[in-house]
């Protein structure tokens, strides 16, 4: 071991003071957002940088009645929540065992559907919005008065979503598995263990890192999916979370307070945050491993 | 499971470790089996909702499906290639005014790469600065620096497009607050960052709003190149900077001919994922400057949305999502061909 460097004075302020200025950049819009959220004036448009007093009143506000339209802050997270951890979830689910055959073994077919499913994940979300629009909007069925639609369904959307996040789960897991060395399986099959006993008791242990990241990965983009709701859904009670916040920045939130945005806009990024702060060790390995893959 | 059962399976499952004996039918057979049950549901999910959508994709792209067709009782006509005829000689324009499509493609890749280099020579000096040996607060600057990952691309559009708001933005009010020190007055930072037409540069046919969208991807980009950095970086041995030392390397000699080259097997791959992420950044241009001035900062994605959720041209829309396959299949194949022209070494 060699003793650590001591920095010489003049290059520690000089590299102080960069550090300072990335970090102003970094703060400057979370502090700006923070301040107008807890803002008591109440007024549309702040026209100071810092709030002069202080309430929680555009919390209260945006939890009852975020939008124009008759939903709360609770109807909205509930239906983001539902996208989110029912794509994640299953896109995890489904993708493993896929991710773990492609691995590990070597058949026909592999190389194809290896290519298949990259020039997938090349396509952005959108480049499928067409197509999945139409085809889902073939499945209606009338009960009574009621109709329903599953292009404008919350199932619907997460099937669309789930379209996306599969070859992604599949690709990303993959990669991770990939790194777990071959000798443990070896071992554990000679000491008897059937191909599933090593699947479930030891594979999927070792995985686990990659699992948060990439269950993670999908609930992030089922929390703040925006496009496919967007264009899919119609009724406000199946709105979510991120098509309340389109609706109020812009033209026509003219008379949306900018403390009550803030104040929705933090909320959203709340659980985000906590849960990668929470598996931050886990996320960063996984996340560095898939990058560097 | 009797014994041999299990022994069974234990040796088929280890690929390629077959002993002649085993190797029979019905151990290969039950090998292809498992393989398949493990397969089976990822790939009938994927029938379904990827495979057959993008191949329905293909066919509509040679219709002229329309609002009028989404109900299924009106079958679409056949248009042939007109919709890509349409797309590349700008016909579409009489439906999205101001189409252009070598325009669009030309800022749509201007956009990736002027972000994609300053992220991650960004990133890289970062990562570099954070890991001089004896900074002080170095925790705390990392935990500051990892927050544009944390938070998400969807509410950080939004606040940016408020913090450009040209009256009461916090670019505004902060740079008018800095303004007042010096005695002038702040009406002179009331920028129109989103809506100003006239280049802010003469000569450089790209507007305001492309520059106020660099700041945020800025914001937005490095810190993750940085974290890619960090990880490579902390993998260098420090013998190597040592034996520099004693040779009289200047640290500057140090950073290009030891840092660069060692970090790079792991900066290349993300590199080449903040690419495409770039390139199809839909949240980020659709919420800030939602294209504008006169479609000046509209991307490829952002406009094929725009034809389905504004316009309901299907057909076209599927049409402008084949090509966009392709570009980026291109953009793929050109950016491993580069990356793997300058190799420097094998890693």
């Amino acid at each position: 071991m060699r003793e650590e460097k001591r920095l010489p004075l003049g290059r520690q302020v000089l590299l102080q003071i960069l550090c300072i200025v990335v970090a102003l950049y970094v703060l400057y819009p979370i502090l700006w957002i923070v301040g107008m959220s807890l803002d008591a004036t109440n007024t549309l448009r702040p026209s100071t940088l810092f709030p002069p007093a202080l309430s929680l009143q555009a919390y209260q506000h945006v939890l009852a009645k975020p939008t124009d339209n008759p939903v709360t802050f609770f109807t909205l997270a509930r239906n983001s929540l539902f996208l989110a951890v029912g794509v994640a979830f299953f896109s995890v689910l489904i993708g493993v065992s896929a991710a773990y055959i492609f691995s590990r073994f070597d058949f026909r077919l592999r190389r194809v559907l290896m290519i298949a499913i990259l020039a997938v994940l090349m396509l952005p979300g959108i480049a499928t919005l067409a197509p999945l629009f139409v085809l889902l909007n073939q499945f209606k069925f009338t009960l009574g008065d009621s109709t329903f639609n599953l292009r404008a369904s919350l199932l619907g959307v997460g099937l669309a979503m789930t379209s996306g996040a599969l070859p992604f789960a599949i690709w990303n897991l993959k990669g991770y598995l990939d790194t777990i060395p071959k000798d443990l399986a070896e071992a554990a099959m000679i000491d008897g263990a059937s191909f599933n006993q090593v699947f479930f008791r030891i594979i999927l242990p070792l995985a686990r890192p990659a699992l948060a990241v990439t269950f993670f990965l999908g609930f992030l983009g089922g929390w703040t999916e925006f496009a496919i709701s967007w264009q899919f859904l119609t009724d406000p009670q199946q709105f979510t979370l991120a098509m309340a916040l389109f609706n109020m920045v812009g033209q026509y939130a003219s008379d949306t307070s900018w403390s009550w945005f803030a104040a929705m806009a933090l909320m959203i990024a709340l659980p985000v945050a906590l849960i990668y702060l929470l598996f931050q060790k886990q996320l960063v390995s996984g996340l560095a491993v898939g990058a560097v893959k | 499971m009797t014994n041999s059962a299990i022994s069974e399976t234990a040796s088929t499952a280890l690929a390629g470790q077959v002993s002649e004996a085993e190797s029979s039918w019905w151990a290969r057979s039950l090998r292809t089996r498992t393989i398949l049950l493990y397969l089976l549901p990822a790939f009938l999910v994927m029938s379904f909702i990827t495979f057959y959508p993008l191949f329905y994709q293909l066919w509509m792209s040679t219709t002229d499906f329309g609002l009028a067709n989404l109900r299924g009782t009106v079958a679409p006509n056949s248009v042939g290639l007109q919709n890509y005829i349409d797309i590349l000689n700008n016909g579409l324009a009489a439906k999205l005014p101001n189409f252009d499509f070598v325009y669009l493609l030309g800022f749509n890749l201007w956009w990736t790469f002027s972000n994609v280099i300053i992220h991650v020579a960004m990133g890289v000096l970062i990562a570099v600065l954070l890991n001089t040996k004896g900074l002080w607060l170095k925790g705390m600057y990392r935990a500051i620096y990892v927050l544009p990952i944390i938070l998400p691309t969807l509410v950080i559009a939004t606040v940016w497009r408020n913090m450009f708001d040209p009256t009461n933005g916090a670019i505004a009010l902060g740079l008018g607050g800095i303004g007042r020190l010096f005695n002038i007055p702040p009406e002179t930072f009331q920028l129109h960052w989103l809506d100003q037409l006239q280049p802010p540069i003469p000569g450089i046919p790209l507007p305001l709003s492309y520059f106020a969208l660099l700041i945020v991807n800025i914001w937005l980009g490095w810190p993750f190149m940085t974290i890619v950095a960090t990880a490579a970086l902390q993998s260098i041995p420090p013998d190597l900077y040592e034996a520099a030392d004693m040779d009289g390397a200047t640290p500057a000699q140090q950073f290009w001919q030891i840092t660069v080259p060692m970090i790079r097997p792991a900066m290349v791959p993300a590199t080449v994922y903040g690419i495409v992420t770039t390139f199809n950044l839909f949240n980020l241009i659709y919420f800030i400057s939602a294209g504008g001035p006169l479609r000046k900062t509209e991307i490829m994605v952002t406009t094929a949305y725009r034809l389905v959720n504004e316009q309901n041209l299907y057909g076209m829309a599927a049409a402008f999502c084949v090509l966009i396959f392709f570009i980026l299949l291109a953009l793929t194949l050109l950016t491993n061909r580069i990356t793997r022209a300058t190799e420097s070494y094998d890693a």
